[in-house]
């Protein structure tokens, strides 16, 4: 054999057509042991699609689909060592708690004394001992959540999927899981493969991030790499918080580009993306509000830094959320920068109709031409 | 105040249906509650006793029919289950939005028709000289006519056509309301075909089959013209004893009796089905 065996799940170019539609559209990617792998996209992408296709509750179009090197393509869903927890994690509601676990470990044939003692243990483990005799109706939301992933896991499976199973519960209720799913895949240390609209989700959990896009990974990477060195616009655009300017590029440099904005602005950037700008090509400038610094202008404008971009505005509005508050700041052309500011609660913090600087490191403007 | 003013709209809402049931259901029953339990002493003298209730334990050809009734009734029951259960699951899980209401009125349009016409349309293609004897002598089957009608078959054949729809119809509307997520996740965990019918989708339809079931029987039991135009003088039907008492024989006191043992009787397997089952009443029909 060869050593894909060291993958728990891999995907050789796998399409979905329905019809005329794209669903998934040769998508490649290989999940190494123990890791928690996110596929975060917009709705509509084809996540559910793919992840149908991992459980074989759908058939690929064309490609193939490896479970610790095994081919899997032609194993029907329920002798695939894959679980999966639902949207609405689909819980059997004429079961009790204890039924609902059982219910794999009966279906692969386990003694009554093995599966007594493997729900017992699967409980210990997501700390929820006392259940076992509970109605689903009597559980809360992120008991159901964590029942539904012992219904799983109980089976010992090589990949566990999870199709956003957060999106039902509140929002309190919703950051406390996600720091509870992280923690309970590392106690299992099973695959698991996370998928979600939510960046924050899976910026937060997991060891790497696909990036999808109409039915393509556009990007795959830790979520540093894909916040901080996106491959593409999609990716700088759809993952954190981003200021965007289009432009038209009138100067090329050694991998630096001079843009010309729609508003008439002249912004300096690096250029990222596969495709290099040339002269009046039409260019997406990224810049995350953490790197515009925003001072009050002091009358007179301060001589343009080398590596920076300046621009003068006027403070729109403070948007003040504790540590993480920003400032909108009107430009000239009426376009509307985010920039975070410090709020000290003092005299000298920005308030509304202030004259300021904006200023960012050009390294931090990133262009795409698309 | 307020609470008069909805007092008095409970009152008026209400009114209707505490009429309904007070006039054409409590008030006929208890009067033929009454008849049962007089006796026929002479012409236009009676007096109270149970005479009329022991006459049909004391003559078995009255609770054998009884009896009958009752196990043929289990019968198209069990049929119109096994048959409706695969209808309903494809009308509510596999057939597209599109095609669902229009297989939902397919199965409705053989009730437009009154059971009477229905029961001589069956008549029409079954008897000794009907379509189908005629047309198996035409390819040659058979080389004389063969009568089809007035046998138990028949009977059992047209009451499950006539009341398949009972079962189907609370049958669609609990396989409705299952999640499609819950039939896959049956099977991610490893279950195959026969696991997850077994012990997923018929336990979720549960309330929906029990209260089919109920229905179908009920009607069954208590069905007349069917078993009487199909089955001839051989069907000895429950109801058809009743109808003998109350018109040829004008025996009205034995004919409440007979009435009111066939709603004991009935009532009787429905208790034992739902004990069998561990359903009640309650869940049944608020789920279905
Ligand atoms: N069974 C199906 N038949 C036809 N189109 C489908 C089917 N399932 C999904 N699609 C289409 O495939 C695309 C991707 O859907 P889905 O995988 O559910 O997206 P996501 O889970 O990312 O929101 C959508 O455009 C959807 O309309
Ligand atoms: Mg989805």
């Amino acid at each position: 054999m060869h050593s894909t065996a060291e993958y728990d799940l891999e995907c050789d170019q796998v399409s979905k057509h329905f019809g005329s539609v794209r669903a998934v559209d040769d998508v490649s990617f290989v999940i190494p042991k123990g890791s928690f792998f996110s596929i975060l996209g917009p709705s509509g992408c084809g996540k559910t699609t793919l992840m149908r296709m991992i459980a074989g509750f759908e058939q690929p179009s064309s490609g193939d689909i490896r479970i610790k090197g095994r081919s899997v393509i032609s194993t029907p869903p329920n002798r695939r060592n894959v679980k999966m927890v639902f949207q609405h994690l689909a819980l059997f509601p004429m079961m009790n708690v204890y039924e609902n676990i059982a219910y794999g470990l009966r279906c692969s044939g386990a003694s009554k004394d093995v599966i007594r003692a493997k729900v017992h243990d699967v409980l210990e483990r997501i700390s929820l001992p006392d259940v076992a005799n509970r109605e689903i109706t009597q559980l809360s939301g992120g008991q159901k959540q964590r029942i539904a992933i012992a219904r799983c896991m109980v089976l010992d499976p090589d990949v566990l999927l999870l199709d956003e199973p957060l999106g039902a519960l509140d929002l309190k209720l919703r950051e406390a899981m996600k720091i509870e799913l992280k923690l309970l895949q590392h106690q299992f240390d099973t695959t698991f493969v996370y998928i979600t609209h939510d960046q924050s989700e899976a910026l937060v959990m997991s060891d790497h991030v696909a990036i999808m896009n109409g039915g393509k990974f556009v990007q795959i990477g830790t979520p540093q790499e894909l916040y901080h060195k996106p491959a593409a616009a999609f990716v700088a655009g759809f993952v954190g918080h981003t200021n965007r300017w289009a432009g038209r590029v009138s100067r090329v440099e050694s991998g630096e580009v001079e843009v010309a904005t729609d508003g008439g602005l002249s912004l300096r950037g690096i250029v990222r993306g596969t495709v290099s700008p040339q002269v009046g090509d039409i260019v997406n400038a990224y810049v995350r509000p953490e790197f515009i610094t925003a001072q009050r202008s002091a009358g007179h404008n301060p001589q343009a830094d080398a590596g920076q971009n300046t621009i003068e505005g006027r403070v729109d509005s403070i948007l003040f959320n504790g540590a993480n508050s920003r400032v909108l700041v009107k430009n000239r052309a009426g376009e509307l920068i985010e920039a975070d500011v410090v709020l000290t609660g003092d005299e000298q913090d920005l308030k509304p109709k202030d004259e300021v600087i904006l200023s960012w490191p050009v390294a931090q403007t990133l262009s795409f031409k698309d | 105040m307020q609470k008069d003013i909805k007092r008095l709209s409970f009152l008026l809402l209400f009114a209707p249906f505490a009429l309904w049931i007070t006039l054409l259901i409590i008030l006929p029953h208890l009067g033929m509650l009454h008849i049962s339990l007089r006796e026929k002493v002479a012409p236009r003298v009676y007096e109270f006793g149970f005479g009329n209730y022991l006459n049909f334990f004391n003559e078995p050809i009255y609770w054998n029919t009884l009896l009958r009734t009752g196990s043929m009734s289990l019968l198209v029951t069990l049929l119109a289950l096994i048959l409706g259960f695969p209808i309903a699951y494809y009308i509510a899980k596999i057939a597209g939005r599109r095609a669902r209401g229009a297989l939902f009125l397919m199965c409705l349009i053989p009730l437009w028709v009154s059971d009477l016409i229905r029961a001589f349309g069956w008549i029409l293609l079954m008897r000794e000289t009907g379509v189908i004897s005629n047309t198996l002598q035409w390819a040659g089957v058979i080389n004389a006519p063969i009568e089809f009608l007035y046998n138990d078959a028949t009977v059992i054949m047209g009451l499950v056509y006539t009341t398949i729809l009972f079962m189907i119809v609370p049958l669609v509307s609990t396989l409705d309301g299952m999640d499609d997520a819950m039939i896959e996740a049956g099977y991610n965990l490893g279950g195959n075909g026969p696991t997850v019918l077994r012990r997923i989708i018929i336990p979720y339809a549960m309330p929906g089959i029990v209260s089919g079931c109920i229905v179908v029987f009920m009607l069954t039991a208590g069905s007349y013209l069917t078993p009487i135009l199909l089955g001839g003088k051989n069907s000895s039907w429950f109801t058809e004893q009743i109808y003998d008492q109350f018109i040829t024989r004008y025996n009205w006191e034995a004919g409440a009796a007979f009435g009111f043992v066939l709603l004991a009787f009935t009532s009787l397997v429905i208790w034992g089905g739902l004990k069998l089952t561990g359903q009640t009443l309650n869940t049944t029909v608020a789920r279905s």
